[in-house]
């Protein structure tokens, strides 16, 4: 949709700005439940409601306590670096093991590739609670044994189960997104590298990753963000010493209600908010650095 | 004798404590205001004294039973004091979940020298329990509801009246409790409650009771909901715990009053998950001997309104911590509020829950 | 024939027939391929499927009778039940003997919830029954017919027998027979009774729930895909961050915030009275039903929507509809016949992820759904945590895992998975 050329017809020019109406208007129901929780991580209250004095903009109906518990009370800041020490480990893992295959899946004959892919695909479409509790007969004495063989110490091997229940999970997207993106990816150029004398190595880091790495990037995103708010398979899996942030939102939300966790809510939202725009503002300024005009 | 023992075995294992490294102790609780209470009287000053032992909480008690049960079989078992309801202790002590302890060996004498056993007398419901505090599940209604025309609920059997109380009710999504409530509402005597539920027939009596109200209900499965389901004004009477009603009137002066009539004692307090290794074991005990003595239930008391299990604590409950309000007259034990109790018979309950848990589940999905 | 070697296979540089050389080159392709998948398939299969795999056995998997009981399940095998009499003296003694060992090992209490799923009743008789074996000396008490139906009266009852025998073997299909609501009657396998027929209801109401949770995904997302993918992208680029935000924003949160909108006393009820739409008296029930969990759904699934129609539809030439106008096509005809039958893979796609996402749903429905609203996820977890019945879980896992299986083996057929594109 460009612009109505001047030549539309009334009804043209009537749908032209009802559809942008419809359009605005299902902006609004995706971010209202964003919007309603911003004001009321300011409640003076404990409760998820806004009060009289809010409605009335009374200033003794906001107040800044939540903010304070959520970055000064150990109950929340460790949660919080737990899930930036899990989120990005296992991203990490699933987005390394998950490129390669996805790499391997796209050349022309991969044996066995439905039912491959079918697999990787798995732990996205397996209730999160069966994989929970099954993941957590599986991971138990796994840790077990790393405990006893390999004389890690409990924290330790509770981070690393945590980490890899995460990663599985996070696989799938990477390889929809990876592949997707390989999909439209021209084999001739790996051909041209490798006939020029690059190794494989050489290749993939040189020529295919720059082409294929907005998929990476996506596949990473959802990855991140898929172990970030993750809490079935945590409680599961972990135990207190891995406490996660959506762990103790939950817990906020089931044995005390507290507005501390629409603080933390907050929260992310301006960092996302800063990190979507300084990612959109850093794409804009490498386009027109390479003198490509934004279409 | 058995004190200079245990502080034989404390003081050998501070010792070996503090030449090894710091102890982590997972302790599983319900969170809120009621873990917040267990950590003011219980851990603070135990961590003052003990500052090797590092205290992690865990809020799972609500799901402790299939925890442990998981936990067991996975034979990985990550907690080392579980805080739970005496049904629930009940049950992980009869499936072997729980371990048997001997209640003079792990919770000291009262200050008078009464023994331990006795100071905690008939409470003492499972060989695996130790009691911490008496609390209720009691209503809670708004006492600002227009269409009630000034009327306000004085019986439990007010729930049930929809056409004097109109408005959504929110009840626990089980049958505890609930059952309980519809027997006596449909006329049958406290003492003859279970058993009349123990027939078929009077399961299906009580049944027939909810059904009338089935449409106004909104179910809770966590303490957290109907507070916040009052302060909304979502519901206009609810069931929860005392200590929550409390929170929610004295401490965030919601329009909201207790209705204290049928209301249904429970017992929570602690369980050792059976198989802990020695090492651990040994710390657990030494917490828990001090954290079940005398002037340690009392000092919860101050936090959170519920009622401590030992008698000689009894007499030390004082004022609220911070609203400096008299904490007795808000406890379920204290004589103008058990005027008309229900004693919750929990060997009862360890037996047909299973059986009664399917039926209501049933009857909620009909 | 003497001149093979002039007009032979044709030979590739390093003088092997050129055939061979391709099928090794092909193999080597393949055996790269496999080189690098196997790291991850490996580790899918061992983190992931394996133990999935293991959970779901516990479908079939019923062991526990004849572990605890085995004595008396070798003395049931020569009962046979349809001649409605109970069983003699030595089966009697038979379970006093096993349960004085299951009484010490505390595993009969276990036994008897596992009983009590399929005759509820069950777990009680084995709990009381643990007290009295205790006091018993199994050589100077027989018989113990007596004793047993003295010390409750369910052990002198036909049914208990019956269940006993019923699941003495090693594998059962109770779990999945109570997972379709039947179960093993006297005479057979029957129906349930109509007010324990709840699971079959429940896996209508998913599937039901998931169409129309991804049919209002579609309806609201194919606008909103149009529109960034027409837009200059610039301003596509930042309404693109509206349909990330919620992403990012802890799906516990997004469900809360629908709570205080939905509710009675909540945001659009107050605003709707606030409008003069609705009286204070006729507030509207927008949640613990259907609606609440159709909405906070949609909401949180819709940009699993978006992102996929959105990449689809980037790549559909603005110039095809533009052909079509300008040869006489209206902007419906042009839009229809046109534009459409090319976002039809996205639309794929994006129906599909929904679909499957959202019938794997617990946590959402479970706070805003009611009891009308939830899903037979919400019973899996239930029978997981609460009840205890992991057998059960594992059963309707295994069939909600088919169901999606179904599906994503026909979306495959169809779509083809390749062709989902998440932005």
């Amino acid at each position: 949709m460009s612009k109505l050329p001047p030549y539309a017809s009334t009804g043209q020019i009537t749908w032209y700005y009802s559809f942008r109406i419809i359009c605005a208007l299902i902006f609004f129901f995706l971010i209202a439940p964003i919007i309603i929780i911003i004001p009321l991580s300011f409640n003076a209250e404990d409760f998820f409601t806004f009060t009289r004095k809010m409605l009335s903009l009374d200033p003794e109906g906001y107040s800044l306590k939540h903010y304070q518990d959520f970055f000064g009370n150990a109950d929340w800041t460790r949660p919080l670096t737990n899930s930036l020490i899990i989120a990005p480990i296992a991203t990490l893992v699933s987005v390394s093991l998950g490129t390669l295959a996805a790499i391997g899946l796209s050349q022309s004959h991969v044996p066995f590739r439905r039912p491959i892919m079918a697999i990787l695909i798995s732990p996205m479409i397996v209730p999160l609670i069966i994989s929970a509790t099954g993941m957590f007969f599986f991971y138990a004495p796994l840790g077990n044994w790393m405990e006893a063989n390999l004389g890690m110490s409990r924290d330790f091997v509770g981070y690393v189960k945590v980490i890899l229940a995460h990663a599985v999970l996070g696989i799938p997207f990477v390889i929809i997104t990876v592949t997707a993106t390989l999909v439209g990816f021209d084999r001739s150029l790996t051909r041209a590298a490798a006939n020029m004398g690059a190794n494989p190595v050489t290749t993939f880091f040189r020529v295919q990753m720059p082409l294929i790495l907005p998929g990476v990037i996506s596949g990473a995103l959802f990855a991140f963000i898929t172990s970030f708010d993750e809490v079935v398979v945590v409680l599961f899996v972990g135990s207190a010493t891995q406490k996660t942030l959506p762990w103790q939102m939950f817990i906020g939300l089931r044995e005390q209600i507290s507005p501390t966790i629409l603080a933390a809510a907050t929260v992310l939202v301006v960092f996302s908010i800063a990190l979507l725009t300084t990612v959109e503002l850093l794409r804009r300024r490498s386009e027109r650095l390479r003198g490509m005009s934004p279409s | 004798m058995k004190l200079t023992k245990i502080l034989v075995a404390g003081s050998a294992l501070a010792l070996t404590a503090g030449s090894a490294s710091a102890i982590d102790l997972t302790l599983v609780s319900w969170g809120g205001a009621y873990q917040a209470s267990q950590q003011k009287a219980y851990v603070e000053p135990y961590v003052a004294e003990h500052p090797d032992v590092n205290i992690i909480w865990d809020e799972s008690s609500s799901e402790a039973v299939a925890k442990l049960r998981a936990m067991n079989e996975a034979g990985n078992v990550t907690w080392d004091l579980v805080d739970v309801t005496i049904a629930d202790a009940m049950r992980l002590c009869d499936e072997g979940l729980a371990m048997e302890v001997d209640i003079d060996d792990v919770a000291a004498p009262a200050p008078d020298g009464t023994p331990a056993s006795e100071d905690f007398g008939d409470l003492l419901l499972s060989e695996c329990f130790i009691p911490e505090i008496v609390y209720s599940i009691t209503f809670g209604y708004r006492n600002d509801v227009a269409a009630w025309n000034g009327a306000t609920p004085t019986s439990v059997c007010d729930v049930f009246d929809t056409k004097k109380f109109p408005g959504k009710r929110s009840l626990y999504k089980g049958p505890l409790y609930n059952m309980e409530w519809a027997l006596i509402c449909d006329g049958v005597p406290k003492e003859d409650i279970y058993t009349v539920l123990g027939t078929d027939e009077g399961v299906a009596r009580a049944f027939k009771k909810l059904d009338s109200i089935k449409d106004q209900v909104v179910w809770w499965s966590a303490g957290a909901e109907t507070p916040q389901l009052l302060a909304d004004g979502e519901v206009v009477i609810g069931s929860t715990y005392n200590g929550r009603l409390f929170s929610v009137i004295a401490e965030q002066h919601q329009p909201v009053s207790m209705l204290w009539d049928a209301e249904i004692y429970d017992l929570d307090g602690w369980i050792i998950p059976a198989g802990l290794p020695e090492d651990r074991l040994k710390a657990v005990k030494d917490f828990l001997y001090f954290a079940t003595d005398t002037q340690r239930l009392a000092d919860q008391a101050k936090y959170i309104s519920y009622g401590p299990a030992r008698k000689s604590s009894a007499p030390l409950v004082g004022k609220h911590a911070e609203l400096g309000i008299e904490m007795a007259p808000h406890m379920p034990t204290d004589p103008a509020n058990a005027t008309n109790i229900i004693m919750m018979d929990f060997p009862w309950w360890s037996d047909h829950r299973d059986d009664l848990d399917a039926k209501f589940q049933a009857w909620l999905a009909q | 024939m003497s001149d093979t070697t002039e007009t032979g296979p044709m030979l590739a540089a390093d003088g092997t027939p050129l055939k061979v050389s391709l099928n090794r080159a092909l193999r080597r392709q393949k055996l790269r391929a496999l080189a690098l998948i196997a790291p991850l398939l490996l580790f899918v299969l061992i983190t992931f499927v394996v133990p999935i795999g293991s959970m779901l056995f516990r479908s079939v998997e019923n062991e526990i009778v004849r572990d605890t009981l085995p004595k008396t399940v070798a003395a049931l095998k020569n009962w046979d039940p349809s001649l409605h009499e109970l069983p003699g003296e030595p089966v009697y003694a038979a379970l006093a003997a096993d349960l004085k060992v299951a009484v010490e090992e505390k595993t009969h209490t276990k036994l008897g919830s596992r009983l009590n799923y399929e005759n509820p009743g069950m777990s009680s008789l084995f709990r009381q029954i643990g007290r009295s074996v205790k006091k018993w000396d199994l050589a100077t008490d027989a018989p113990f017919k007596e004793k047993f139906i003295e010390a409750n009266k369910g052990w002198g009852d036909f049914s208990t027998w019956r269940t006993l025998k019923t699941y003495s073997p090693a594998y059962t299909n109770g779990y999945f027979l109570n997972a379709i609501d039947f179960e093993k009657g006297p005479d057979g396998i029957r129906q349930r009774e109509g007010n324990q027929k709840i699971y079959v209801t429940l896996f209508i109401r998913t599937l039901w729930m998931a169409l129309v949770i991804m049919g209002s995904c579609l309806l609201l997302g194919y606008p909103v895909a149009w529109l960034l993918a027409n837009l200059p992208n610039k301003t596509a680029n930042l309404l693109m961050i509206l349909v990330l935000l919620p992403f990012w924003t802890s799906l516990l949160v997004r469900t809360s915030a629908w709570k205080v909108l939905l509710q009675q006393q909540g945001v659009i009820n107050d605003v709707l009275i606030w409008l003069g739409f609705i009286s204070d008296e006729n507030r509207l029930v927008m949640i613990n039903n259907q609606f609440g969990t159709i909405v906070a759904m949609t909401h949180i699934l819709l940009p699993f929507m978006i992102l996929p129609l959105y990449s689809v539809m980037k790549t559909i030439p603005p110039s095809y509809v533009r052909a079509a106008k300008s040869l006489g096509a209206t902007d419906w005809t042009a839009f229809w016949r046109v534009y459409f039958p090319q976002s039809i893979p996205g639309i794929g796609a994006g129906a599909i992820l929904v679909f499957i996402l959202s019938i794997g749903f617990y946590i959402t429905p479970e706070l805003v759904g009611g009891t009308q609203g939830v899903f037979i996820s919400n019973r899996i977890a239930y029978h997981i945590s609460s009840s205890l019945n992991w057998g059960l879980a594992a059963a309707l896992g295994t069939i909600l895992l088919a169901a999606v299986m179904l599906l994503y083996w026909a979306y495959d057929k169809i779509v083809g998975i390749d062709n989902v594109k998440l932005g």
